[in-house]
């Protein structure tokens, strides 16, 4: 597939809030049952939730750029009952109204608390709108990935570890930029932060290549004989019924060279798991809030270049009929 | 319920591309919209196109073959671009299984030709919203037409008849029975598509003569004597008589 750059900042921008929201939850959750320090609310969670909040403004205006006819975006939450996609464009702002009401209430000093228990735990409102953002974090991370697995013949996206893929590699840069934010605004959480960005990276490095792996040995289903339905081992495309090219050589190609591809994997296996995680043992031992941002940035980039990995790899059937690009 | 849908003669189709143009004359003419071209007279020409022939060489030289291969939307029954589409501007329809794009609705998000397996979809670069094969919805229902005319342009414009167009659910129809005598199959059958369009295969004519065949068997000369034949070298009657 071509590898769309409105699609490559969508996903991954989504994937940094979405990971910062669900830290700031985490937080909040552990400090609620006393196994952390309670956090100043304004400067932590109000602000923190606007950070997370502004990476999906930035993925949802990325995503604007990937449509012919933005204008007439409203419509796409019409058929959730059969699309992720539409299912995805109706969770995505679900979830950053909520990230918007839980950052106000924390921003604001807002909360309230609705119940004390006798050892001294409280529930905040802010801890369920908290969980109900939770839910929501975790149902975007589905829909985003299932509009790619869904599709049962790209058979480099239809599998389990596409969702997973993006669950982990989401939640991990969301850790790893919370952990530096931490370090700024709550010190006390450094070292939570930082080993769940460690150990979240840890386990993405692991689903990432076993899809690496699966996808290396996948045996395509369909074959130029089945795309044609002629009976022989040696078929050769001589015309494809134009002369210029058409869409169906532009976007379903990522055009580049196998070595530019192979550079890009390397390159994305190096910057989003093992950099990143040697920078946050760095920054967290020396308590470093600039290694620590340059932890997530070199992640963020590398996870664009998986990205666009994620979709040169992708071989759809319909290449089967325009062999001679 | 109707089906609509094209069944194409790779037997008899010569790769002429009559049913390219013509398609692209309908429909860039009619009221749905033009369809953009980019540099039609430059360098690298490149447009929307409902349809297209494609050229395969099967086998190896000098064991060859050139098939011609004309490939537009297969209408499927199953259509996998139709339930991914986020605005229902997709759709299939009901009364007869034409699958359809609202212009209207379309975002232009292009979800739907990852979703087509065939490439069947092309999305308008100028309008930006996704096009594909009608089969003529605006003409085949079209009752200021004489009703021979009431066809798929393809279908009209192909000089070898390769095109058949027909309801595939009637079994009584031209096109069910082609497809039932003639061998039609559908492509790529592993995604469970079930796509409407058919295609005969290449069909070899050949003559069987058995020996008996050239030889009459029932030459009663076989069960008689054959008279003893003249040496080649013996005066015939022309050389000895001067009439």
């Amino acid at each position: 597939m071509h590898p769309a750059f409105s699609v490559i900042f969508l996903t991954t921008l989504i994937g940094v809030g979405q990971g910062l929201f669900l830290a700031l939850f985490t937080g909040q959750s552990y400090s609620a049952v006393k196994l952390v320090a309670t956090q100043d609310s304004t400067a932590f969670y109000g602000i923190g939730g606007f950070i997370a909040l502004m990476f999906l403004v930035g993925g949802l205006i990325a995503s604007f750029f990937h449509l012919g006819r933005p204008e007439r975006a409203w419509r796409s939450a019409a058929m959730w009952r059969t699309s992720w996609l539409s299912r995805e464009v109706i969770v995505l702002p679900t979830l950053m109204g909520l990230i918007f009401v839980y950052s106000i209430m924390h921003f604001f000093e807002w909360d309230t608390v609705l119940y004390t228990s006798k050892e001294g735990v409280t529930l905040q409102l802010s801890l369920i709108v908290g969980t109900l953002g939770a839910i929501a974090t975790f149902a975007l991370f589905i829909c985003t990935a299932m509009i790619y697995a869904a599709i049962k013949f790209l058979q480099e996206w239809s599998s389990p570890l596409t969702v997973i893929n993006y669950l982990l590699l989401g939640t991990a840069s969301g850790f790893t930029l919370a952990t530096s934010f931490a370090n700024a605004n709550a010190p006390e959480l450094l070292s939570l932060y930082g080993n769940w960005a460690i150990i979240i990276t840890a386990v993405a490095f692991l689903s990432r290549s076993a899809s690496l792996h699966r996808n290396a040995n996948i045996k395509a289903i369909s074959t130029i004989q089945s795309a044609i339905g002629i009976r022989h081992p040696k078929i050769q495309q001589k015309s494809m019924g134009m002369q210029g090219g058409s869409m169906n050589t532009r976007d379903f190609f990522h055009h580049k060279s196998a070595a530019f591809v192979k550079i890009i994997k390397w390159g994305f296996m190096i910057l989003v798991f093992p950099t990143p995680i040697l920078l946050l043992w760095i920054g967290i031992n020396s308590e470093s809030t600039s290694i620590l941002l340059g932890a997530f940035i070199i992640q963020y980039v590398g996870l664009l270049a998986e990205r666009w990995f994620f979709f040169a790899q992708a071989n759809h059937p319909q290449n089967l009929y325009y062999q001679t690009t | 319920m109707t089906q609509l849908a094209l069944v194409i003669d790779l037997n008899v189709c010569v790769g002429c591309h009559a049913c390219v143009t013509s398609c692209k004359e309908w429909n860039t003419s009619g009221p749905a919209g033009f369809m953009t071209d980019e540099n039609p007279y430059g360098k690298d020409p490149t447009g929307t196109f409902f349809n297209r022939v494609q050229t395969y060489e099967i086998g190896e030289f000098p064991k060859t073959e050139t098939v011609h291969f004309p490939k537009s939307c297969l209408h499927c029954e199953d259509a996998p671009c139709v339930p991914v589409c986020p605005t229902g501007a997709s759709y299939k329809r009901e009364q007869d299984g034409i699958v359809l794009v609202d212009y209207d609705k379309c975002i232009g998000c292009r979800y739907c030709t990852w979703a087509c397996p065939y490439g069947a979809r092309e999305i308008d670069e100028e309008q930006k919203i996704m096009k594909k094969c009608t089969l003529c919805v605006d003409r085949i229902y079209d009752e200021s037409l004489p009703e021979a005319e009431r066809k798929p342009a393809c279908v009209l414009a192909c000089p070898t008849s390769a095109r058949l167009f027909g309801d595939v659910h009637d079994p009584d129809s031209e096109v069910s029975i082609q497809i039932r005598e003639e061998g039609g199959y559908q492509l790529m059958p592993e995604w469970g598509t079930n796509p409407s369009n058919h295609y005969l295969p290449r069909r070899k004519i050949r003559m069987h003569i058995h020996e008996d065949e050239l030889q009459r068997a029932d030459n009663p000369l076989n069960k008689e004597q054959r008279g003893p034949s003249a040496p080649v070298d013996a005066p015939t009657l022309d050389d000895s008589t001067s009439w």
